[in-house]
């Protein structure tokens, strides 16, 4: 009976690091908590593109996937600006991007995340850390395979975002 | 009156200077900037394309921090050769300060022109340009472009020669307003510059002259098309005033094609077509230049 007890006990302390980081969204497991916002399209930002070519430009979801975790991987890894990745929820981070590139990509998708505004707030972006990011956001492009005139289109509608992500 | 005016520019500019940086007390940062988008250096030493001066700030930094950038560039005419060695500052991202010595070389021309084999004038400028508004890369969801204004005082060492052909003065000062913007939806670059000016041959013939003596509303354009992040080519126009009667000054165009290798290496080639310099017509060249910053 002990023993049933004791194996109780150590497998409770083995799951409770799992617990106690556990994401209380079912939809996104391991993910970190965010303040509660209204969840909505117009957080993305820029309005979606009209042409049905560019989603394909980018092959489709897998392509825009590969090319936000390659775009976070860099940055993460680039000296430049791997600072302010630090302690940033990575996964969510790449979710939201990925539906913020489908949804503009017109790919159809449903932005979730936070406007750019807020995302960025009290980070200190500065110029140099915005340009950093792009440079990544292309190689990653680069290495997807699309065409340098359909990656200049999306970065057309990121490229105002500047406003709100560069505070400092 | 004039040196009132000088003084005044010059205390706008410093007054410019000495705000333009961050107000609050924070370490500088180098680089930063987008490959290409402080452009590459002009004939007279500023930013911009080949011939034409853009509101682009030279120098790979951005508004936390100082670059700057050296630049040789050689145009090989058939008749004449003009060399180019310039040095530029960008203060953060909002002034550009900047030098050019040019040295105008005439070669065996200058022998048929009676100055003698090797005749060269030179010529040093010194620029001035502050970014006034708009962001050339950034506001992408509006028409604005990146707007600047600035000065080049040129001073000619040839006095002599220039008041013989016509010319009223061995040097002078030009003054412009230039507007860039890039079209990232149709990956293009697009530059218009309005330049008030009364030099002959961009000064490598004087200031002013028998036929006309006053200042007029030039206008140098550039458009580029961007095929990677690295490469852009395009084409430039270029237009003059004609203040001397002893020969007919053209135009000048080009096209180029400009490299960066790097964030600190871009050469530039263009083919420039010069027109009529005094009298030798047809001046159709190979245009190269280097240029190194940070």
């Amino acid at each position: 009976m002990t023993r049933i007890a004791c194996l109780a006990l150590a497998a409770a302390l083995m799951i409770s690091p799992a617990l106690a980081f556990a994401d209380p969204s079912p939809d996104h497991p391991g993910e970190q908590t965010v303040d509660p916002y209204k969840v909505s399209n117009a957080n993305a930002d820029a309005k979606p593109m009209a042409n049905p070519a560019m989603f394909n430009a980018f092959h489709g979801k897998d392509g825009v996937s590969r090319i936000v975790d390659g775009l976070v991987d860099r940055s993460v890894a680039d000296p430049r600006i791997s600072e302010i990745f630090k302690n940033q929820d990575l996964p969510r981070l790449k979710r939201t991007l990925k539906e913020q590139f489908c949804y503009l990509l017109g790919g159809g998708c449903d932005y979730t995340g936070r406007d750019m505004k807020a995302s960025h707030k009290d980070m200190g972006i500065q110029d140099a850390d915005f340009n950093a990011l792009v440079e990544n956001l292309q190689k990653a492009m680069n290495k997807e395979g699309v065409p340098f005139r359909d990656q200049n289109r999306l970065l057309a509608l990121l490229a105002p975002m500047h406003k709100d992500v560069v505070t400092k | 009156m004039a040196t009132s005016f000088k003084l005044c520019v010059w205390a706008i500019g410093m007054a410019v200077v000495l705000t333009a940086g961050p107000s609050s007390a924070q370490a500088l940062r180098e680089g930063g900037k987008l490959l290409l988008t402080d452009g590459v250096t002009n004939i007279e030493g500023a930013s911009g394309g080949g011939l034409a001066t853009w509101a682009v700030i030279g120098g790979d930094e951005t508004r936390n921090g100082i670059g700057g950038s050296l630049a040789a560039t050689d145009v090989h005419l058939p008749a004449y050769d003009l060399r180019v060695y310039s040095a530029k500052a960008g203060l953060f991202n909002r002034v550009e300060l900047s030098y050019a010595h040019q040295e105008f070389d005439t070669g065996s021309t200058g022998g048929k022109l009676g100055l003698g084999n090797g005749f060269t004038f030179d010529q040093d400028v010194f620029g001035a340009k502050v970014r006034l508004l708009g962001d050339a890369v950034y506001d992408q969801n509006s028409w604005m472009p990146q707007v600047a204004a600035g000065l080049q005082y040129k001073v000619n060492d040839k006095s002599a020669i220039i008041h013989a052909v016509g010319g009223k003065s061995a040097d002078g000062v030009d003054y412009y307003v230039a507007a860039t913007k890039v079209f990232l939806n149709e990956s293009l670059v697009v530059d218009t510059t309005l330049r008030y000016t009364e030099a002959n041959q961009t000064g490598i013939l004087g200031f002013g002259g028998n036929l006309h003596d006053s200042y007029s509303p030039q206008f140098e354009g550039s458009v580029g098309y961007l095929l990677t992040r690295h490469f852009v080519v395009g084409a430039e126009y270029r237009t003059k005033p004609n203040n001397l009667g002893i020969a007919k000054e053209s135009d000048w165009s080009d096209l180029f094609a400009a490299y960066a290798f790097n964030s600190h290496l871009s050469l530039t080639a263009a083919y420039v077509d010069a027109g009529s310099i005094v009298t030798f017509e047809n001046q159709r060249g190979l245009y190269l230049s280097l240029q190194a910053g940070f």
